[in-house]
């Protein structure tokens, strides 16, 4: 193999699987030290940095980050990353002198944004400070978008919503609410914005057509339309047996807004196996541990009625088959099953929906209804439009809409000042720090903390379903939160090897309690892998090649497993290893980690 | 030296031996050797080749005496016996280890100063009497816990860190130990793990006195220009005669060499040391080949590495007195003080 080009920015970012897996890429080992040191408002100013809503996302993050991080290759569960990121935003000071400022004299350049939810609002937090006059519309009375409208109050306390919505409406967003955009042709030909950033979410939830349902309107809601209702408080009770239809997210939320607002009971019925339900596992534990029965393996087939009464769906018996590795559901061969219900909530999925944008305006829509972007400027087939969010790409969450909005920024802001999108992007970078302060001293805490994933406690089951508003996870103390900030392993702090200066001694290969290291002859990557001390079968981790050493072997590290205790460098006779914190400069425009 | 200790978290597919353990169950706490020190790596290779032969870390005794080498059974084998002894008295308590219970896998760890000056008397006699143990030496050419003077086996010439040349002729322990009778000779080098963990394997399961030395270089004082123990120059310099594979007997054989240039030596426990010479007229089983191929060599500067002579079929010191088969500590009162009449007969049978 070629040696490793540790100066390609990838290289080291994948080795943070956390921060390589958030779509924002937040860089989390660094704010967790942060937290470990009680630094919480700098820990909460790193998050709102990247990820511009750190209370929002540690509780409601999709959570990417955590299937990724190393702990559950070395051992088994992974940090707490996102209620981490909630001990950040539950214990920060005052962060207005850590706000970037926003010239009262603009740039001159007007930009609008559609829809007011994550996306839009990130955009608006990138631009101000550029000195952008930003215009918001949104159909509803209040910004948040879906965090606001589809997040329940148990999961997401209003509080903690408004603030950091309110956050960035407060640097200077001209907003128009209640002001719905009907028509994207009179919307451009009457407004005269440098850039229209389009962030409408995906908000069509989907419905079934099956025989019966034409008749049962009044008994039958869409999860994401109810949810809207319920948080905007045109809806207070649901009566009699709930069935709640789907297995994502949103039907978790469904069910457990259902169970608080008198439901006589709730069961979830999804089409697919349990394991494969897109809903977060967290979700489902907790709908679970609410009494709340997931019937698995039951596709509808008919809404039972008399005379527009709903009485109850009848439901197919199916079970999965594995062909090909895919799931495949075939007849189970028992009998169909009926079940009683008076009204349905209809969570199986939500889709992009712009009828509002009309198709002669230049910007080009797929078959799946969503817009044709560049996939690296967001920008639309029509110049001056941008999307963002679930409105870009379709469904995903808000941690995307985060990431989108920067990339879309940087777009708009080079499109406004009439610069190549792509030429004039800023380029990604790292930068690699030396984290050694002297013999046997290193800046970070290099011992491995072999303590299991701490539970995070929650609010009383009766309490927490007597009201709606009660928020049931009670989030990490400071001392939780310190303990288990001790179990990340601080993987941005990299294994650098200094091939000039190496021996050969192999104190390195004896010390690491990981078997990562190995001296040996070059080869392939295939055969290579296989060689290593410990083989490296993940071949989704990186091997680190040196150049040829002195006995013409080169030094191969596997990055898969290492817990970046730092003993290569601890025991390694001439420096040829040390340990170096990688930064990457992800592009932001003011980022504020620069 | 390093305080951070080693954490007990491992790779998540480390093997696990017969007998239930990991490499991991095999090794001590961490190192307080210089970082770097060769002696570390043979702590390393002695972990890799008891956890790869599946031994019961309690059946074995770590005897050794003063000296950086002689701080390393510490860091190895942490649930055996030890006993860190007087300067250059390793062999006389692993005599007396060896003669108690002959069950133990008996290891001495020692340096160039503990077996070469302070200990060369004793060294001598450990290997006429043939104990059944494997003897290594770490074998750095210098004193490294006094700060780096020239040992004994400090080559004629070669340089002190300084640039001072030594201006005395080197006790080679290989030449020693081939001439006294050792059974089971070796030479090989802290920094080729490849090597040294068969040996050290042959040499535990070799019945007989098994002597390895180890050039381990020494960071801190040994290890630059002008030195011939030092990591460099020992690849430079070194010339392997055998390289040795080591089976065990349920193993299957996997290495094939050019069958004019290998050879089988069967252990007396059924294992299987394949033994592939590079120079084919080299014989493992001729002493007195073996010590001037050895001593010719060194003449024109090369170290020769690899196993130098194996007898397979000597006897130890257990066969040579007759001794009782079974551990002392498992003899009952009687078997141990038979009693006055059992005195009397015995002096009565020498009048």
């Amino acid at each position: 193999m070629k040696a490793t080009n540790i100066f390609d920015p990838n290289y080291f970012h994948k080795v943070v699987d956390c921060q390589w897996a958030c779509p924002a890429h937040t860089p989390v080992p660094e704010y967790i030290r942060l937290i470990a040191q009680e630094r919480y408002t700098e820990a909460y100013m790193l998050n709102w940095d990247s990820n511009v809503f750190p209370g929002i996302l540690g509780r409601t993050c999709d959570r990417p980050c955590e299937p990724a991080c190393r702990r559950v290759r070395t051992e088994e569960k992974p940090v707490a990353i996102c209620r981490l990121k909630r001990v950040a935003a539950d214990n920060k000071g005052d962060v207005s002198a850590y706000m970037p400022k926003v010239p009262t004299r603009k740039n001159g350049k007007r930009v609008a944004l559609i829809g007011a939810g994550p996306a839009s609002l990130a955009v608006a937090r990138d631009l101000l400070p550029q000195g952008y006059e930003v215009h918001l519309f949104e159909k509803d009375p209040a910004g948040g978008g879906m965090m606001r409208s589809q997040i329940p109050a148990f999961r997401l306390p209003i509080e903690v919503l408004e603030e950091e919505v309110d956050r960035i409406l407060d640097m200077g967003v001209i907003t128009h609410f209640n002001h719905e955009i009907t028509s994207m042709k009179a919307f451009l030909d009457d407004e005269d914005f440098d850039a229209v950033f389009v962030g409408t979410g995906a908000p069509r939830g989907r419905d079934l057509d099956l025989p019966g349902r034409d008749a049962v309107n009044d008994h039958v809601s869409i999860g994401i339309d109810w949810l809207s209702s319920v948080a905007f408080g045109h809806t207070s009770r649901i009566d009699g047996k709930v069935i709640v239809m789907g297995g994502g997210n949103t039907a978790m939320d469904c069910c457990r807004t259902a169970k608080r607002l008198g439901a006589e009971s709730v069961t979830v019925v999804v089409r697919s196996a349990f394991e494969v339900m897109k809903a977060s596992e967290w979700e489902k534990e907790d709908a679970m541990s609410e009494g709340i029965p997931i019937v698995n393996n039951r596709p509808p087939k008919e809404f039972v009625h008399e005379n527009g009464r709903l009485k109850g769906v009848i439901f197919e018996c199916v079970k999965p088959v594995e062909e090909n590795g895919r799931l495949k559901y075939v007849p189970s061969g028992e009998p169909d099953v009926f079940m009683e219900a008076d009204h349905i909530l209809m969570a199986i999925g939500q889709d992009n929906h712009c009828p509002w944008i009309e198709r002669d305006l230049g910007i080009e829509f797929d078959k799946w209804d969503c817009p044709i972007l560049d996939e690296d400027t967001l920008q639309s087939s029509n110049p001056k439009v941008f999307f963002g969010g679930d409105a870009a790409l379709g469904p995903e969450n808000i941690i995307w809409a985060s990431a989108h909005a920067h990339k879309a920024a940087i777009s708009i802001h080079l499109f406004c000042q009439g610069r190549d999108l792509k030429a004039d992007r800023p380029p990604e970078g790292v930068n690699l720090i030396s984290q050694k302060m002297g013999v046997h001293e290193w800046s970070y805490d290099s011992q491995h903390d072999p303590s299991a994933r701490y539970l995070v406690p929650h609010v009383e089951r009766k309490v927490a379903l007597a009201d709606i508003k009660v928020e049931v996870e009670l989030g990490f103390d400071r001392a939780l939160g310190a303990k288990e900030a001790q179990r990340c392993l601080n993987c941005d702090v990299q294994t650098v090897f200094a091939q000039k200066l190496c021996i050969e001694c192999d104190a390195c290969v004896d010390i690491c309690p990981m078997d990562c290291i190995t001296f040996t002859e070059n080869a392939e990557e295939g055969e290579l892998r296989a060689r290593l001390t410990a083989p490296a079968g993940n071949v989704e981790q990186a091997l680190y090649v040196s150049g040829e050493l002195g006995t013409g072997r080169v030094m191969v590290k596997d990055e898969d497993v290492c817990v970046h205790c730092g003993l290569c460098a601890e025991r390694c006779p001439t420096n040829a290893w040390d340990m170096q914190k990688s930064v990457f400069h992800i592009p932001q425009l003011g980022s504020y980690a620069e | 030296m390093t305080f951070v200790a080693k954490p007990r978290v491992h790779h998540p597919k480390l093997p696990i031996n017969e007998i239930g353990l990991t490499r991991r169950d095999y090794e001590g706490p961490v190192s307080t050797l210089c970082a770097g020190c060769g002696h570390d790596s043979v702590s390393a290779a002695i972990v890799a080749a008891c956890a790869e032969l599946s031994l019961p870390p309690h059946k074995f005794a770590k005897i050794s005496g003063i000296g950086c080498s002689s701080k390393t059974p510490s860091y190895f084998l942490s649930k055996s016996h030890g006993f860190n002894s007087v300067h250059g008295r390793m062999p006389s308590v692993a005599t007396g280890a060896n003669l108690a219970n002959r069950e133990l896998y008996c290891i001495g760890v020692s340096g160039d100063g503990d077996t070469a000056s302070i200990g060369l008397g004793q060294f001598a006699h450990i290997v006429r009497r043939r104990i059944n143990m494997l003897y290594i030496v770490d074998n750095n050419g210098t004193y490294g816990l006094t700060k780096g003077q020239f040992s004994a086996t400090n080559d004629k010439g070669s340089t002190s860190k300084k640039g001072s040349p030594n201006l005395y002729e080197p006790i080679d322990l290989v030449s020693m130990a081939l001439q006294i009778g050792a059974s089971f000779v070796a030479r090989s080098f802290s920094g080729d793990k490849k090597q040294l963990v068969p040996l050290i394997k042959a040499g535990l399961m070799h019945k007989g006195f098994a002597f390895i030395d180890v050039i381990s270089p020494c960071v801190a004082f040994n290890n630059h220009q002008g030195s011939t123990k030092s990591y460099e120059y020992v690849r430079d310099h070194s010339e392997t005669v055998t390289v040795s594979d080591y089976f065990q007997p349920h193993d299957e054989i996997t290495v094939d060499y050019d069958p004019g240039s290998s050879e089988d030596v069967k252990m007396p426990d059924g294992s299987t040391l394949r033994l592939h010479k590079l120079d084919r007229d080299f014989d493992v089983h001729d002493r007195v080949n073996a010590l001037n191929y050895v001593q010719k060599r060194q003449a024109e500067g090369e170290v020769v590495t690899g196993l130098l002579y194996v007898d397979p079929d000597a006897s130890d010191c257990h066969e040579i007195l007759d001794t009782v088969q079974r551990p002392l500590n498992e003899l009952g009162e009687a078997e141990l003080c038979p009693g006055n009449a059992a005195l009397h007969a015995i002096n009565d049978s020498f009048r």
